[in-house]
């Protein structure tokens, strides 16, 4: 996987906790995925397509996602809104990476929200995906990216 | 002021009626996809601004706005576009299509204001 997919998604996380959350978040060191590794309780998914093909996912533990989702609606939310909330996140994390990677004429699928203690998330095979801690102040979290651009 | 939020995300919608709610604009309808926001149109006119989702199920955003700008009824109304779609592109797409402007996701509390009441 060529490593500077990455940086589109990172930048687009940061500015989606900025403008939306109005948190600052820190990347962490991104490390290839391994051993079905990290697991989450609440997770993200949207399919990536064009000339470069694949998935980014935002995964959460309970605790942070409840406080990243509280911020983010700005009140309680219930299961259904968390839910919606995790794919939105998503949906605007993949949206405005996009702006970036231009050359790859990319188009985002409809969110995918899976819920489940300690579950993880499924790359497609093949794929070497790479994975991206974040520090909030919400809740620790991390971001999966699996791209690869089909050989001619 | 009546406006039209239209989104598949419920707290994407939530979250843009908090937000109009703090400029004082209370006469706020909602929609889940394009079908949806047409009757949600017909039923309610007058309307002054649809908020447009692109990215969603049933139909979406720009085949709404092409719904919209069909209808000589519906000249008046200002379509926003509020969307995670970046591109450049898109926004060029969107304009062709008669959107009147253009907000993109991830958007600060400042963006909506300015492209609502400008
Ligand atoms: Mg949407």
């Amino acid at each position: 996987m060529n490593v500077a997919f990455i940086n589109p998604f990172i930048e687009s996380t940061v500015t989606t906790f900025r403008n939306m959350l109005s948190t600052e978040i820190k990347p962490l060191a991104p490390m290839l995925k391994k051993d079905l590794h990290p697991t989450y309780d609440i997770s993200g998914v949207i399919g990536l397509s064009g000339l470069a093909q694949g998935i980014i996912a935002i995964g959460f533990s309970k605790d942070s996602a409840l406080s990243t989702v509280t911020k983010f609606i700005g009140g309680k939310v219930n299961k259904s809104e968390m839910i919606d909330a995790v794919g939105e996140l998503v949906n605007i994390v993949a949206g405005y990476a996009k702006k970036d990677l231009t050359e790859y004429d990319l188009a985002i699928s409809l969110p995918n929200v899976v819920l489940g203690e300690a579950h993880h998330v499924t790359t497609p095979t093949g794929v070497p995906a790479i994975v991206v801690p974040f520090d909030s102040p919400l809740g620790n979290f991390s971001m999966e990216v699996a791209l690869i651009t089909p050989k001619k | 002021m009546r406006i039209l939020l239209v989104d598949d995300s419920s707290t994407m919608r939530r979250i843009q009626k908090t937000q109009l709610d703090g400029l004082g604009i209370t006469d706020v309808l909602e929609a889940e996809n394009g079908e949806h926001a047409l009757r949600q149109i017909a039923d309610h006119m007058p309307i002054d601004i649809v908020l447009l989702d692109w990215n969603m199920p049933v139909m979406d955003g720009i085949t709404t706005l092409q719904n919209i700008r069909s209808n000589s009824a519906y000249s008046g109304i200002k379509v926003i576009m509020c969307t995670s779609e970046s591109e450049k592109t898109k926004v060029v797409e969107a304009l062709k299509n008669g959107a009147n402007n253009y907000i993109v996701k991830p958007f600060t509390p400042e963006a909506l204001k300015e492209k609502v009441l400008g």
